[in-house]
């Protein structure tokens, strides 16, 4: 499973992959990660990449993905392209309008507000990363919810630890009435 | 820098090179923390050297390699060691030579440019037979050319980027896991031959992270490098003991030490006319390395029993080496039997593996993210018995494993 994760640099796009990578670790699966951002880190372009599998990673950069979680236009425009067939799109409904034009045939859409529910919901734009993170980990069943909640409680800054884990259940929770429907 | 003479002023602080006592090498460990890390190549190099025993790090930020600079920074000081961010990689590399003289194992780490200005330092340190590691985390050149992106366009430059004869040891490793692991072996290397030793990473494994385990006590062997035991009066201390590798005279522990770039008797002290003496010593330099090459040299093959008519060959190193192994597999499931050789040991280079390979072939593809640098070194050890194709990628992006069917199929008569 190949996930790209794309938008501005400050949304947490880095640390999303590396927090999602790092749970498959602790499940005992074969992970990689990988990141690339422009010389200004924050407001430049930013993705992060994460390779999930039971089976050895030979190909460290995938041309195409299972995967694109959409953080900005910019990262919409130029990466929906590269999804695989039968792949999935998750978008960040308040920072990206879709175009259907563009997106390969055949893919799954999914769109949540996450910005505007770290803001409204938690007070914090900055954590809608985790939003998304929670639900397209339930959507897709990737990593354990065990796995997820350790690697986030060790990685993001001290004193946010519950906030992020709320953020991460919110989408977890979202995820779970949309495969309800 | 020519001389360095050092009088055993300090000798009371100092504290020769020591083997890990359990004690020392399980405080690391505890530095260290969990055993099982999800962690950059970078980072993975800086933890193979601290469980190493490295003690000395001095360097210059650079991308890709910074983050290596960056942990020794955090971590070196917790186990007693000391990191200094230099004015340039030229002083980085004249530090670690001075470290390991007064007794520490000692690495820096840089990228192409970088590595460019440390050639003149990385000879002395030949010369001079300083144990030390140099990381290369290979990027885009010439010059400055893709800070972010990685490549493997140094291979050369890595054995003949300094001026005149000699030989030392380059490792390349193809994942996270390796990153430590082969900067263990760096050091080991380094202090048993004492030469310096070239980790020949990249960008792309520098900044990948993948799951890997730390070892404990006992896993892993740390060698230290042989120190003298003759009367003080007796010692000559550049003279061959009949390993080549004589024993070390770490400063400060009262051995008359006498350190130059120009060449020397046995005694240390300059002889620069005596076309013998010149000869003696760069001989012994170079064999050294050479006379040593089987324990020395590291490849996986990966070989089918097939017919030398049906069976192409592909040499690979490095980061490469993944894309390769997933030609292979999809090169046997179409049905073409493919022999896989895989150096780890860049330098010296394993002219006779490969010529082997060369037997059991019918032509041999070298992908490479450069022009073609190893191609030229595998053309040489073919030596005709086969054809050759360099299948260079530069820019930025690995090979995809379709190129190098495509390349291996393209090379067909």
């Amino acid at each position: 499973m190949i996930i790209r994760f794309a938008g501005f640099g400050g949304q947490g796009i880095v640390l999303s992959s590396y927090v999602l990578g790092l749970s498959a670790a602790l499940d005992g699966k074969k992970a990689l990660q990988n990141q690339a951002y422009g010389s200004e880190s924050r407001g430049g372009e930013c993705r992060g990449d994460v390779i999930i599998s039971d089976e050895e990673i030979y190909e460290l950069e995938p041309l195409k993905y299972d995967v694109l979680v959409a953080m900005n236009q910019p990262a919409y425009e130029k990466f929906v392209p590269l999804i695989k067939p039968n792949g999935t799109l998750i978008l960040d409904r308040d920072l990206v309008v879709a175009d259907s034009a563009q997106e390969p045939e055949g893919i799954t859409k999914h769109a949540i507000s996450a910005t505007d529910i770290a803001f409204k919901k938690f007070g914090r734009k900055i954590i809608a990363n985790m939003v998304l993170l929670g639900y397209l980990n339930t959507l897709l069943n990737l990593v354990s919810e065990k796995a997820l909640a350790e690697a986030i409680a060790k990685n993001v800054p001290r004193g946010t630890e519950e906030l992020n884990q709320n953020a991460c259940q919110h989408g977890i929770d979202l995820a779970r009435q949309e495969m309800k429907v | 820098m020519e001389h360095t003479a050092i009088q055993s002023t300090s000798a009371k602080k100092h504290k020769p090179a020591q083997p890990f006592t359990r004690e020392e090498f399980e405080r690391v460990r505890r530095v260290l923390k969990k055993k099982v890390q999800f962690a950059q190549g970078d980072v993975a190099v800086a933890y193979g050297a601290l469980l190493a025993g490295c003690r000395f790090f001095a360097g210059y930020p650079i991308t890709p390699a910074t983050e290596t600079a960056e942990i020794m920074s955090r971590l070196l000081p917790q186990v007693g060691g000391t990191c200094i961010q230099m004015e340039d990689e030229i002083a980085s590399v004249g530090a670690i030579i001075g470290a390991s003289w007064a007794g520490a194992k000692s690495m820096t780490a840089t990228s192409g440019p970088g590595f460019s200005l440390m050639q003149e330092n990385i000879g002395y340190a030949a010369m001079t037979e300083t144990p030390c590691v140099i990381v290369d985390v290979q990027r885009s050149g010439p010059s400055t050319g893709q800070p972010t992106e990685g490549a493997q366009g140094d291979i050369m430059q890595a054995k003949w980027g300094s001026h005149g004869d000699y030989e030392l040891i380059a490792l390349s490793p193809s994942t996270v896991q390796e990153c430590l692991d082969f900067t263990i072996k760096a050091f080991n290397y380094s202090e048993t031959y004492r030469v310096p030793v070239i980790l020949l990473a990249d960008g792309i494994i520098g900044h990948t992270r993948e799951k890997i385990e730390l070892p404990e006590y006992g896993d892993i062997q740390i060698i230290w490098r042989k120190e003298p035991t003759v009367p003080k009066a007796e010692y000559q201390p550049f003279a061959d003991d009949g390993t080549k590798v004589p024993a070390m005279n770490v400063f400060g522990t009262g051995y008359h030490s006498y350190i130059t770039g120009l060449t020397h008797a046995e005694t240390g002290y300059p002889c620069t006319d005596s076309q013998p003496d010149h000869h003696q010593l760069v001989q012994r330099l170079c064999d050294k390395i050479r006379d040593n090459r089987k324990k020395i040299i590291m490849v996986e093959r990966d070989y089918e029993n097939s017919t030398r008519d049906e069976t192409v060959g592909i040499v690979s190193y490095g980061v490469t080496t993944r894309t390769v192994y997933s030609a292979v597999k999809t090169l046997r499931q179409a049905g073409t039997p493919v022999n896989h050789l895989r150096i780890i040991t860049n330098w010296p280079f394993p002219e006779q593996e490969v010529a082997e390979l060369a037997g059991r072939v019918n032509r041999i593809i070298v992908p490479e993210l450069n022009l073609g640098q190893v191609y030229h070194s595998v053309r040489e050890a073919v030596d005709g018995r086969c054809p050759v194709t360099a299948c260079g990628k530069i820019g930025g992006e690995m090979h995809t494993p379709r190129e190098i069917i495509e390349a291996i199929n393209g090379s067909a008569d």
